[in-house]
């Protein structure tokens, strides 16, 4: 069994991954232009609702919840949680090309592994299907080497 | 502007909760989800309201979010005593792990061996991403 996913489907998928990173950044920029806000500034919070780059990341943000609770609605938690992953690469490349800071070896090893991780969950299946016993149907690769060193 | 610090028993309580937290708001969420079914489908057949209303009507999805917002406050609380480097990786790494087990256990989804390598994948390129 295997669930191939539509252009539209990949498309939310995308969506998943860039709201929430563009989002975060968006808000990162809004709130380092309105300031730390503490218990005794708490007026600060309704100030940065007017701060169009706040604005932009929350609207992002709910674009990023709607997306993922389509992408849950015909794809496992375990599929969509790497895309959402690829979020923190995104931002990392924000980071170096949009705020020019510096992205250490150690980050770009980071963003391999996240880059690899996906890639092993995209070649597989999006959607466990539940058997009549109950019980979720076993992949072809849980197949092939069930019983080897368990 | 003070450093934030606990204890180790403090610091490593607050991010196993915020932790559990997300855990169980996601499972949840992703329950809610798979009951209801294709959201697109629900959307071409009722309409936008239609979908915003199957999915608010749902106790499994209202408990989840009501988690996230518990998650979100205790992440904010954590924050103020165990520093970012810290927290934000540790959390992230424990939610990807916490939520490949729940996926297993609770919603029944057959993590196979290529999914628990891309989650070590994930949390070691997390790690690494926050040095």
């Amino acid at each position: 069994m295997k669930h191939k996913l539509t252009l539209q489907q990949y498309l939310i998928l995308i969506a998943v991954m860039l709201t929430a990173s563009v989002g975060d950044t968006l808000l990162s920029k809004g709130m380092d232009q309105v300031g730390a806000v503490d218990l005794h500034h708490l007026g600060l919070l309704w100030k940065a609702l007017f701060n169009p780059y706040v604005d932009c990341g929350i609207l992002l943000l709910i674009g990023f919840f709607a997306s993922y609770m389509t992408a849950l609605s015909w794809a496992d938690l375990t599929f969509v949680m790497p895309a959402t992953a690829l979020g923190y690469v995104v931002v990392a490349f924000l980071a170096r090309y949009w705020r020019h800071e510096q992205l250490s070896l150690y980050r770009w090893a980071g963003i391999v592994l996240i880059v690899c991780a996906v890639g092993f969950v995209a070649g597989g299946p999006s959607r466990t299907e539940i058997a009549e016993d109950g019980k979720p149907e076993r992949h072809d690769l849980d197949r092939m080497d069930s019983g080897a060193g368990r | 502007m003070m450093m934030p610090h606990a204890g180790f028993a403090r610091t490593w309580a607050c991010i196993f909760a915020v932790a559990g937290m997300a855990i169980a708001g996601e499972c949840m969420i992703a329950a809610a989800m798979r009951k209801l079914g294709d959201l697109d489908i629900i959307r071409a057949k009722s309409g936008m309201p239609g979908a915003i209303r199957a999915v608010l009507s749902s106790p499994l999805f209202l408990g989840g979010a009501s988690c996230m917002a518990l998650n979100f406050f205790a992440m904010l609380y954590t924050l103020s005593i165990v520093p970012l480097s810290l927290a934000a990786p540790a959390t992230a790494s424990l939610t990807y792990v916490g939520n490949a087990v729940a996926a297993k256990i609770f919603l029944r989804e057959n993590v196979d061996q290529r999914r628990w390598l891309a989650v070590a994948f994930v949390c070691a390129g997390v790690f690494l991403l926050a040095k």
